[in-house]
């Protein structure tokens, strides 16, 4: 049935091109796939009805997209310019007195220096997935066991983490216990210290979000097909060869992925230092920040200028990325 | 008739011999040697990740079966006295307010999920199946949302549910869930597009409308797809923290996350208690990840890389 409403309109078409029956049927088989939705684009056309038939089906989510990420980034953007309370009617123009202020204020800046120990954290934390998915690559006892342990912490509940690692790093807590076991006496305080706070909550983030790094590489490395190892091991390729040459070049696109994930989570940190700091000692981040400006000091005004700082600087990030690294996967306009 | 079998297995074994001595020889006494040490290694590498994972759980599970004198007296590493001890359980559960809380997230859950189940469907399946003068826009607009991270713009978001008047309400996080989930439109978007065209066309000519195709036949077509949306939806919005601790302020509106939050107020030093709601809020999530491994991992994956 699909056939005559299909290839009615094309007939004569191709029937004007090409006399010979036998070339008209290759011609209009050739034809077919790239033809098929052209009638059909075109009754939609035709029919006032038909035309506004997507956009009945798009109407909720355009509302939802536009209402709930449009409208807060102009407002923001509006806001940063003012020196709004965010309760009061009023508010004055401020200029760009806001983005002075973030910038040349120390402590206010100095938040930005916190995510140093996060991006460092995250490049361990590649380090660690890339290790642990070219290892359960192959075929060991128990793989899917570790597979699991190692992914399940990025499944836990934030809060939960935050509570486990208090408990870790408390004084007498889990880690000083395994030290004192370990040999190692120590009454250091973990968390007392900024350096120490800091690297201790970016080692909770490497326990954390291995796991979906660990999975997307996992993912990437076993759709190699099995051959190309043959091959490579047919050729005398060593374990690092291998590596090198065939797992390397196939998890390019998750490992850029997986940096700019990095970069931006190590930029938006929020959790969990909030919960097992309150980012005291030296540990506040940007978003901390951005949160305790505008919902304890009503300060909506700079902390929008902070916003819209910290997302200008994540799209610069992206942009970079994609310039750098064309990805063929975006394929969706 | 004797040397026969000996002299065709030697034939073809007296070529691999010399190879297997030049080729393999040097390297077999290597690889044994090598092998075992390497696996040896790797394994190792693999018991010290194991223990790094589960030890802090570990021992947040002992400290919650412990009585709170076990907990001041002994160490971290200690064992329980009574591995039944649920007492931190009960407590935990009445007097942190668990119970609400799962209530409350359960709400959410669904009707987020729902929500973004239909939403995303909907617009894939319009994106995919229609032409239509803006689409490149819409497109656009979807795609460029997904580079604004949520935490950066609640600061407005607030004033917006503000003035919507639904702070403090479940609506809330259940309209900020639904409305900012691109993710799960690439992935309706990705699976649409495997499902052939001339399903549609069948039916229209059998006098279906657009909606009844997409109720009728899209929508149960999308089912794997609307599987992992729900596990992702589903495990991201069980754990979130930021959002209900920005909109949720009052105790009986807790869910899960802000509701073990404010167990480091009443319980302070009560580790045996906090572990107990730590533990409570894990299970849980175990559980589901044993049942669908399978399905976790791909979505998982799948919802990161778009």
């Amino acid at each position: 049935m699909t056939e005559t409403t299909d290839t009615a309109p094309r007939a004569p078409l191709a029937g004007s091109r090409r006399s010979p029956r036998t070339v008209r049927r290759a011609g209009r088989g050739a034809t077919r796939h790239p033809g098929r939705r052209t009638p059909q684009g075109r009754s939609w056309r035709h029919s006032p009805l038909q035309r506004i038939t997507p956009w009945l089906f798009l109407a909720a989510p355009l509302a939802l997209l536009i209402t709930f990420t449009y409208v807060p980034v102009a407002s923001m953007v509006a806001y940063s310019f003012t020196d709004w309370d965010g309760v009061s009617p009023e508010r004055n123009l401020t200029g760009a007195d806001n983005y002075v202020q973030i910038f040349t204020r120390p402590e206010l800046f100095r938040v930005f220096f916190v995510s140093g120990y996060y991006l460092a954290a995250s490049v361990l934390q590649i380090g660690v997935a890339l290790y642990f998915a070219t290892v359960l690559s192959f075929n060991l006892r128990f793989r899917n066991f570790f597979k699991g342990v190692l992914f399940f912490p990025y499944l836990i509940n934030g809060v939960a983490i935050g509570f486990v690692f208090l408990y870790f790093f408390q004084d007498g807590g889990t880690l000083d216990s395994v030290l004192s076991w370990l040999g190692v006496r120590t009454d250091h305080a973990w968390l007392g210290d900024p350096t120490s706070a800091n690297v201790s909550l970016a080692g909770v983030s490497v326990w954390r979000f291995t796991g979906l790094n660990f999975v997307l590489f996992l993912g990437a490395i076993q759709s190699i097909p099995g051959e190309l190892y043959e091959a490579a091991e047919l050729d005398g390729a060593g374990k690092w060869q291998r590596f090198r040459h065939i797992i390397a070049p196939s998890i390019k696109p998750v490992l850029s992925l997986s940096i700019i994930l990095a970069i931006s989570g190590s930029l938006s940190v929020f959790e969990i230092p909030y919960i097992m700091t309150g980012g005291a000692t030296g540990t506040s981040t940007f978003v901390i920040q951005t949160v305790k400006l505008a919902f304890q000091f009503n300060k909506t005004g700079l902390a929008s200028a902070a916003a819209v700082v910290l997302l200008a600087i994540i799209l610069l990030i992206t942009w970079i990325q994609r310039r750098l690294v064309p990805d063929d996967k975006v394929d969706l306009v | 008739m004797t040397p026969d079998p000996t002299a065709t297995p030697a034939t073809p074994a007296a070529p691999t011999a010399p190879a297997a001595s030049a080729g393999p020889a040097p390297g077999a006494p290597a690889t044994r040697r090598r092998l075992p040490v390497g696996t040896a290694l790797t394994y190792l590498s693999l018991l010290v990740a194991t223990v790094v994972v589960l030890l802090p759980l570990a021992v947040v599970l002992l400290t919650s079966l412990k009585t709170s004198e076990e907990v001041s007296e002994g160490g971290a590493l200690s064992l329980p006295g009574d591995w039944l001890n649920l007492e931190n359980y009960a407590t935990a559960f009445t007097d942190g307010h668990m119970l609400t809380a799962f209530g409350n997230t359960a709400f959410i859950l669904f009707f987020s999920i729902g929500g973004t189940v239909v939403i995303g469907s909907m617009t894939a399946y319009a994106i995919d199946r229609f032409e239509f003068r803006a689409k490149k826009l819409v497109m656009a607009l979807f795609l460029v949302a997904t580079l604004v991270p949520g935490v950066t713009t609640q600061v407005a978001t607030f004033q917006l549910i503000n003035g919507f008047e639904l702070v403090d309400t479940r609506w809330a996080p259940i309209l900020l869930y639904m409305g900012t989930d691109i993710v799960s439109v690439y992935i309706f978007l990705q699976f649409i597009r495997g499902i052939p065209v001339s399903l549609d066309e069948a039916a229209r000519l059998d006098g279906a409308n657009t909606f009844t195709i997409y109720r009728k036949i899209i929508f149960p077509l999308l089912k794997p797809a609307v599987a992992t949306v729900v596990i992702i939806k589903g495990i991201t919005t069980y754990n979130d923290f930021y959002i209900p601790f920005l909109y949720l302020h009052s105790e009986d509106l807790g869910t899960i996350s802000t509701a073990l939050f404010r167990f480091k107020g009443p319980f302070g030093a009560h580790w045996e208690a906090i572990s107990a709601g730590a533990i409570l809020v894990i299970v849980p999530t175990l559980v589901v990840f044993l049942l669908l491994q399978r399905w976790i991992y791909n979505g998982f994956a799948q919802g990161a890389t778009k």
